[in-house]
């Protein structure tokens, strides 16, 4: 008697806790080998591009904040610097500096995130907790600065919306003292921990032509060994006066990629504190009220104050026929827009990239001939969020 | 190290007949090509160690309904080594094909996919041509001019019929679209003027 195999399909996701959002990833299975992952997007498909069509450039900004909802003013950023490009506006030097500042904590906010619930994932409990403490003092940030802890609808084109508020520079400053602490204690829970080690060394491995082949970017790519980051290699605002260090991995391995996420947060912290040192005083955005709306007391005593508010509230500006492409360094990689105006006052075309997608992509590629229980390791490794990934 | 001038230059010499022209727009050059030419071009993009564009960041189309080539697909690379961007496009008709390359480089796969998802755009030799970001069974391609913002179908849970049904889209009031274009001289940049005035 001949003994017959067959392999079994198995259905993870959609609603799975460990799936990061809706993933329905339909794995074959022989055993517990894994050999083919196929996964089905879309669940969270809102249109954000077609959206952005019908809509003013001013209108268009919440819906970036909608796309990666952990970090959600480095997409408003990619949005802004497009479009500061095409008409060539500046963005006055305090504007630049407070964008980097809320660039860098939503850089620690999506890591934290990303870091506690890839321990999570592989059976760590305790790091969500202490590290979600955080993440709602840094929300507290974005509440104070914009008004509301998650869609901020905070950067513009030609800088920020408001100035900082009183004393908030100073609270900063002293999460900043005392982060590093916190980032010491998840170490201890994490790094050296045999379990963590065990489930995550030597998984999910990318070689460094590989992590170009399927586009990967961020620190996907770092973490195997490709020394890229566009903030130093292709500097924005003002990143260039900065000094922070770029850190990347060795091995390409998921606990290479959890060490660069640590190690990023603490070059994040050092680069608020640099722009917190160094922050100038002055406007924080462009000056010019054809694209910035005036303040509002000038509103009540100038007719040309009222005419700019108004008309930039119902029509909007309109931005001059060109095409532009431009990317930043968001926390999970290189997220950019690819904007066609066409002389009117809403986009002709903007396609988003988000660095998720080609990262979701590879799964097939980096889970191929692992066990079943590696499937939530690597997932967690990879920082997907479904908002960028659907659109 | 290249230059964007040098670079157009080269890649000018080279591919003579297959570029049919080029600009350096917002310090990224731009090379517009034909549609048969696409994978030779790529290929010798990728390859050229002078210029090693390794990396697809994104291949894209958009839709010019009145134009007689309706489609232009966009391809975006990246060169790590050489720090340069470049922008890849050739007009498409509606009916025509497009070349897959996926075998050029793999993470074109889902892109393409996407391509296919939102304007119906067809891919030649593609491994794995389904619908990536819609609805299980959807219809019509959401990205075309010609789609309505509003969609076709709604979907909703029956409670009579105890499943996820389908309908046509009912609004309670249509979608309204403002149009505050006036006559009135939108944006004349200040900066341009003050360079007109010197």
């Amino acid at each position: 008697m001949s003994k017959q195999t067959k392999t079994l399909n198995l259905n993870f996701g959609p609603q799975h806790p460990a799936a990061h959002g809706v993933l329905r990833l339909i794995l074959e299975l022989d055993g517990e080998i894994v050999e083919k992952a196929d996964p089905h997007i879309g669940l969270l498909h809102r249109g954000t591009e077609k959206l952005i069509e019908n809509k003013t450039y001013s209108q268009a900004i919440p819906y970036f904040d909608r796309l990666d909802y952990v970090a959600p003013m480095n997409q408003e950023h990619a949005f802004a610097l497009a479009i500061e490009k095409i008409l060539d506006i500046e963005v006055p030097i305090r504007g630049q500096y407070i964008r980097v500042i809320f660039c860098e904590i939503g850089r620690i906010l999506s890591h934290i995130l990303n870091i506690t619930t890839q321990a999570l994932d592989v059976g760590a409990l305790t790091p969500s907790l202490w590290g979600f403490e955080e993440r709602e003092k840094l929300m507290e940030f974005y509440e104070r600065v914009s008004g509301s802890r998650l869609h901020a609808n905070y950067f513009r084109p030609g800088g920020v919306h408001q100035d900082l508020p009183r004393g908030l520079d100073t609270d900063i400053l002293k999460f900043c003292n005392e982060f590093p602490k916190i980032i010491d204690d998840l170490e201890t829970l994490l790094t050296d921990n045999r379990i963590f080690k065990q489930r995550n060394v030597d998984i999910g491995i990318v070689s460094k032509d590989d992590a170009l082949n399927y586009s990967f970017s961020g620190v996907m790519m770092r973490g195997s060994g490709v020394p890229w980051d566009l903030r130093k290699s292709q500097p924005y605002d003002c990143y260039k006066q900065l000094s922070f260090k770029v850190p990347i991995g060795k091995n390409g391995d998921c606990y290479d990629r959890y060490l660069c996420r640590v190690e990023e947060m603490r070059e994040s912290v050092k680069i608020i504190k640099q722009c917190l040192e160094q922050l100038p005083k002055g406007p924080v955005k462009s000056q010019d009220n054809k694209i910035t709306p005036p303040p509002k007391k000038e509103i009540k005593e100038s007719m040309e104050a009222l005419i700019h508010h108004f008309k930039l509230f119902t029509e909007g500006y309109r931005v001059k026929k060109d095409e532009i492409y431009t990317a930043v360094e968001a926390p999970k990689g290189e997220f950019g827009v690819y904007l066609i105006s066409d002389g009117s006052s809403k986009p002709y075309k903007c396609k988003i990239r988000a660095p998720g997608f080609s990262h979701l992509q590879a799964m097939d590629y980096l889970i191929k001939g692992h066990m079943l229980a590696d499937v939530p390791a690597v997932l967690g490794s990879l920082d997907i969020v479904f908002g960028e990934i659907d659109r | 190290m290249l230059n964007n001038t040098d670079l157009e230059k080269k890649i000018n010499s080279e591919l003579n007949t297959k570029v049919s022209s080029s600009k350096i727009v917002h310090e990224t050059l731009n090379v517009s090509i034909e549609k048969d030419d696409l994978k030779e071009v790529l290929l010798f993009l990728k390859s050229n160690p002078e210029m090693k564009f390794k990396q697809l960041i994104d291949i894209t189309a958009v839709d010019y309904p009145n134009k007689k080539n309706r489609f232009r697909m966009i391809y975006l690379l990246l060169s790590h080594e050489f720090n340069k961007r470049i922008i890849i496009d050739f007009p498409l008709n509606e009916n025509e094909k497009v070349f897959s390359i996926t075998n050029i480089f793999p993470s074109a796969n889902w892109m393409e996919r996407e391509v296919f998802d939102m304007y119906g755009i067809d891919f030649q030799d593609h491994p794995d041509l389904r619908r990536i970001l819609t609805d299980y069974g959807f219809e019509g391609y959401p990205l075309r001019k010609d789609f309505p913002i509003t969609g076709h179908k709604e979907v909703r849970y029956s409670e009579e019929k105890k499943k996820v049904i389908y309908e046509p889209v009912k609004l309670e009031q249509d979608y309204r679209n403002f149009d505050y274009n006036s006559p009135w001289q939108g944006t004349e940049y200040i900066k341009e003027i003050k360079k007109n005035n010197e």
